[in-house]
């Protein structure tokens, strides 16, 4: 190759290189834009609704306080199904699991249960909580389904979190003549629990703004403040769904309020959830 | 002489621990077992109770896949749900066409050109992206997308697959960069240091090292991505118009499975024909998405043994 031409090659390189990263960058810029246009989109419309009534009032003076209400029941039902099994079975996967054929077995059920549709987790629901079981159309109903649904974020998280946890740790406390069990009660897991908790949380707020999993087992349109876990609840996804699909009175007012409490609520719990678990991890060094 | 007494029955503390330990131990391992537990209930519970429609004569399985009328009231009533399966197609096709070159080329930048604080900020947008409702998405698509598409092409209707798939390529975008990053990412060092100590440029190194190395992390990404865009029910439902008639075109309205189930559910007969039809659909959805699952996982197992060393 004469010097000329090996000089036009690196010429060449120099351009696609420049070229290629304009437009990757381009890609990255489009979704962060995206991103950023879709919470300004949300400000600008969902603002002005935004008032201490349209927080506290019935549906019929103009605010969402019901749909506020059934979304953290459900939420806080779903807490209390999927946390202790989904913490055991992450607890059973990084530490007492074998590396076996089984094992493989039950993380690809658990990587399959991430990906069933969320719709699929609704019939299921209908089938068996509120048809078999004969829950009805509840909080008890809805918070077992989105429990399903939330179960394979929290075993991942919290087996990715006990897994960053130095063997030395382990081995120490096993020394010292501490059980397995006690191990893990006393040292493994309060180690872990930054990760844990925020894991945790992620997989909640993702279930909290859930719409068709709730569907069929637990949302009415207008149904009023629950006083058991067997009553039917209004949604602010439902909430937001109905009045953003009625052909008739169309109130954008309360559409874009309620999106922007949904949206506000998972956003600051989870920048709160990182935040604490930054810290955290500052203060548990190994 | 006090050995073997001790071992037998446990004394104080210790025995206590031993104890516990043993029902511990019980109590977690038996929740590992959860996530086969309840994949094999929802396979059952799909099954059971799309059975009556599959078993029956009006329908059937292979009447309903190819069938493309579908009147759920009419008597003797149809169940032909051919023209979802192709809307399904239509939107969650428009969707990856879109997700997939903008996914990997950003996944590209962010693993390969950007800088470190960059790289931060974007993943946690990106998250941000992946936090967000279904149902907010749904509403971007009826009141910013649609009309948009509308206004663009001349439209009749802002209802369409193009404008659904649009959206469902926003919400499958998240999936599709993070993995395909983790997979550039978890490709060895020594290899793209190589690559640039040869000479190559970094544009070079990604093309001819990182993205073929990551070759099979990129595909579960685009796999995953994808059964994200047909398992998406709100968008659907919101956006895609739902017209039943069976149409290739991407400017006419859509109805794809999941948008089926959530707006029949909820008024028809439980126990009915209709209603086994539905979870037929389920079970079709439930079999797709768990394909499309299980290859992304079986290919991303076989690089994570490749680059264990």
């Amino acid at each position: 190759m004469t010097r000329a031409r090996a000089r036009a090659r690196t010429r060449r390189a120099r351009v696609v290189e420049t070229l290629m990263r304009i437009v990757t960058g381009g890609a990255a810029a489009l979704i962060v834009l995206s991103a950023f246009g879709l919470l300004g989109y949300l400000l600008v419309r969902g603002l002005p609704s935004i008032s201490w009534v349209f927080l506290t009032a019935m549906p019929k003076l103009g605010g969402i306080f019901p749909a506020i209400v059934g979304t953290f029941w459900l939420t806080a039902g779903t807490a209390v199904f999927s946390l202790p099994i989904g913490i055991a079975a992450g607890i059973y996967l990084s530490e007492y699991a074998p590396r076996s054929r089984r094992t493989r077995f039950i993380r690809l059920s658990i990587a399959n249960m991430a990906g069933v549709p969320s719709i699929v987790y609704g019939l299921f629901g209908l089938a068996v909580f509120v048809m078999l079981f004969g829950f009805k159309v509840s909080i008890l109903s809805g918070a077992l389904t989105l429990a399903c649904l939330t179960l394979p974020v929290i075993i991942t998280t919290t087996e990715e979190a006990l897994r960053q946890v130095p063997q030395d740790l382990r081995q120490a406390s096993l020394a010292l003549g501490a059980t397995r069990w006690r191990t893990i009660y006393k040292v493994v897991l309060p180690a872990a629990a930054p990760g844990i908790v925020t894991g945790s949380i992620l997989g909640l707020s993702r279930a909290s703004g859930e719409t068709a999993p709730v569907l069929f087992t637990a949302v009415f349109f207008s149904a009023p403040l629950p006083t058991s876990p067997f009553d039917k609840v209004m949604a602010l996804p439902y909430h937001i769904y109905i009045m953003a699909t009625q052909p008739n009175h169309p109130q954008p007012g309360i559409v874009w309020g309620s999106a922007l409490v949904l949206v506000a609520g998972v956003t600051v719990i989870n920048i709160v959830a990182a935040a604490w678990r930054s810290r955290a991890r500052r203060r548990v060094t190994w | 002489m006090g050995e073997p007494r001790r071992k037998l029955t446990g004394s104080g503390r210790t025995g206590r621990a031993r104890a516990t330990e043993t029902v511990v131990r019980t109590i977690i391992a038996s929740s590992g077992w959860v996530a086969i537990v309840i994949l094999t209930a929802i396979a059952i519970f799909l099954g059971t109770n799309a059975w009556p429609a599959l078993s029956s004569p009006v329908a059937g399985l292979w009447r309903m896949l190819t069938g493309t009328a579908w009147y759920s009231t009419a008597t003797p009533p149809e169940f032909g749900f051919l023209p979802y399966i192709v809307s399904t197609l239509r939107v969650t096709g428009v969707a990856l066409a879109i997700a997939v070159p903008i996914g990997i080329a950003a996944a590209v930048f962010i693993s390969e050109f950007a800088g470190r604080r960059i790289k931060e900020i974007s993943k946690s947008i990106i998250e941000f992206m992946a936090a967000v409702p279904s149902v907010v998405y749904g509403l971007m698509g009826v009141y910013v997308v649609g009309p948009a598409v509308k206004d663009l092409l001349h439209l009749t209707s802002a209802l369409t697959a193009l404008s659904a798939g649009i959206v469902l390529a926003f919400m499958a975008l998240p999936t599709i960069v993070s993995i395909s990053e983790d997979a550039m990412h978890a490709v060895p060092s020594d290899l793209r240091m190589g690559s640039l100590a040869l000479g190559n440029t970094r544009w070079q190194t990604a093309y001819k090292v990182i993205v073929p190395a990551a070759g099979s992390g990129i595909f579960a990404s685009v796999m995953l991505g994808m059964g994200r865009a047909i398992g998406e029910t709100m968008v659907v439902l919101m956006v895609a118009g739902g017209t039943m008639d069976l149409t290739w075109s991407l400017t006419a309205s859509a109805r794809p499975l999941t948008a089926v189930i959530a707006s029949e559910m909820g008024e028809v007969v439980q126990g009915g024909l209709h209603y086994s039809a539905l979870f037929v659909i389920g079970l079709t959805l439930f079999v797709i998405t768990f394909a499309a699952n299980l290859a992304a996982d079986l290919v991303l197992e076989r690089q994570r043994r490749r680059w264990r060393r």
